[in-house]
């Protein structure tokens, strides 16, 4: 993420596009329910082979947001765009583009692991024999494959996000989200799931929305997007972001920020 | 490093894409209710409770006479059976409804909504799986009531087919129109309370409705209202090989109307939209 990047338009004529358009880019997306206002004119980008961690305490927006990129919710105000496809307009090419692992557990119990991946594959219109062939080499890349025919309820909590993970990869996608995926687990499952998703930054290139309130979990690499309230707060390289709020540290830019926001009469 | 970095251009979906994401729907639903044995279980003893208990106890109360499409009199039996085929697709497109609110919960709701296919058809996939497993339960009940004497022709098993896949779909898309108005999965008693209570008793079901108009007019002009009745003379009427015309219309408009209506409710931009946080998370 460059910030203050701005937002591609796509065009609409046909041909090559030689403009690089960010994987996902977030342009002034406000929502509320009703009188409660869950986010205000929130803009970032998310580049391809980026990993953006999206920080924020619970209740700051990031599942509203996720419901917005995800079209669960229609979008009140502003624009959200997936590799240029809008999301409102044209979800079919948005959403194919689009891998998520959602922050409840999402996984059908009863069916084994092969079943599931399956399932998935099909909602994406994936041939069964190309479905089955992409399941079994997921598996075994997440270390799985001897547990294939399981029921997912047999498994534990590390592996039912691996297996998430890997769900969310089935029909390629060039852009990942991933809402608070570490939530729940140890620390060993939680190294796992963080190296496996940067290697697929360095390896194939995906863009990775990452939402967490976990501090440790963002490197000096990466890009930051601090939301509190609704409100992005700062956002742009983990480095620049600390810097700006003349910390030392991810967790002491954090306070300082949300501090300045929330002290009577702050923030305007 | 791949380096898909422009946009791509839209390339739309091919009609065998849909039919792997329909058949995949309806295969999942399938395996869900396989591992769900005591819905199948309970299904069934439904409909046969009314079969064996209700009906042989109203046998000597209610008289039949010879009316279409029976062609001599008739065991009242025979008569609520096709209102209990019925009631069994009834049940189940509640229950389906029921499992839209359990999904979205749970989330299984957001996997299916973030298929990339178009949502309305994503819908009509689910409302068809749900019929599918209706078909499963209705045949199951006229295995057993074959034992039980009741035994339509042998080309009804077939001709009721086509009935009873329109009249699940009504049933299932009524169910999808009031789950996306159901918040909590307790509501589902409710749901009970005032939708398949009253359409199941103010129906064809277990009376015959000349019977209805002798002891009340205002009744029976609900019954007649009623899209459930028109369902259960559908059914009757395919059973025995005969097509009632008029239910055939009100049951095929009555499924346009609560599909479009279900679609529109489940649309992000209408719907489920202007709700708030599914699972009460923000």
């Amino acid at each position: 993420m460059t910030s203050p990047a701005p937002i591609t338009e796509p065009r609409e004529a046909p041909g090559p596009d030689p403009v690089i358009v960010p994987a996902l880019s977030i342009d002034r997306v406000s929502h509320s329910y009703g009188p409660r206002r869950a986010l205000m004119d929130v803009s970032f980008n998310v580049q391809p082979a980026s990993f953006t961690a999206l920080l924020g305490l619970n209740g700051a927006g990031k599942s509203t947001l996720f419901s917005l990129i995800t079209r669960l919710f229609g979008i009140q105000s502003g624009r959200v765009g997936i590799f240029g496809h809008d999301v409102s307009k044209s979800p079919g090419e948005a959403l194919r583009l689009l891998g998520v692992v959602f922050q409840p557990r999402t996984l059908d119990l009863d069916l084994s692991l092969t079943q599931n991946l399956l399932y998935h594959a099909a909602l994406h219109g994936i041939s069964r024999r190309e479905a089955a062939a992409r399941s079994a080499e997921l598996l075994g890349r997440i270390g799985l494959a001897d547990r294939a025919g399981s029921k997912v309820r047999d498994l534990s909590g590390g592996q039912m996000r691996r297996l998430e993970i890997a769900r969310a990869l089935l029909h390629r996608p060039r852009l990942l989200l991933l809402d608070e995926p570490t939530v729940g687990l140890d620390v060993k499952a939680r190294a796992d799931i963080i190296s496996h998703v940067r290697q697929l930054v360095t390896e194939q290139g995906i863009g990775v929305l990452w939402a967490t309130h976990l501090f440790d979990e963002i490197l000096p690499g990466d890009d930051l997007v601090v939301l509190h309230q609704g409100k992005v707060l700062a956002r742009g390289p983990m480095t620049r972001v600390v810097a700006e709020a003349g910390a030392q540290d991810v967790n002491t830019a954090f306070m300082r920020l949300t501090g300045a926001q929330t002290m009577p009469g702050g923030g305007g | 490093m791949s380096s898909i970095t422009t946009r791509q251009a839209p390339r739309g979906f091919s009609a065998q894409e849909y039919m792997t994401c329909l058949t995949g729907i309806v295969w999942r639903e399938g395996l869900r209710f396989l591992h769900q044995r005591e819905r199948f279980v309970s299904a069934l003893v439904r409909p046969l409770v009314w079969l064996f208990i209700f009906a042989a106890g109203f046998r000597q109360v209610l008289g039949i006479s010879i009316i279409p499409p029976y062609e001599t009199y008739i065991l009242y039996e025979v008569y609520i059976a096709p209102g209990l085929m019925a009631m069994i697709q009834l049940f189940n497109g509640m229950q389906s409804s029921l499992s839209m609110v359990y999904d979205r919960e749970m989330g299984n709701m957001r996997t299916l909504l973030v298929s990339p296919l178009p949502r309305g058809f994503l819908l009509f996939c689910k409302l068809l799986a749900g019929t599918a497993v209706s078909l499963l339960q209705v045949y199951a009940f006229l295995l057993i009531a074959w034992f039980w004497d009741i035994t339509p022709p042998p080309s009804g098993y077939l001709t009721v087919l086509p009935a009873l896949i329109l009249s699940g779909l009504m049933l299932g898309s009524l169910g999808m129109l009031i789950s996306s108005g159901i918040k909590q999965l307790e509501n589902f008693a409710g749901v009970m309370n005032f939708v398949i209570f009253p359409m199941f008793f103010a129906s064809s079901a277990l009376y015959p409705l000349w019977r209805v108009q002798e002891g009340s007019p205002y009744l029976y002009y609900l019954c007649e209202a009623n899209p459930f009745t028109h369902a259960v003379e559908l059914i009757r009427f395919a059973l025995y090989g005969q097509i009632n015309w008029i239910s055939l219309a009100v049951v095929a408009i009555c499924t346009i109307v609560f599909m479009i209506g279900a679609i529109l409710a489940y649309d992000p931009s209408r719907g489920l939209a202007r709700r708030g946080p599914a699972g009460g998370e923000g």
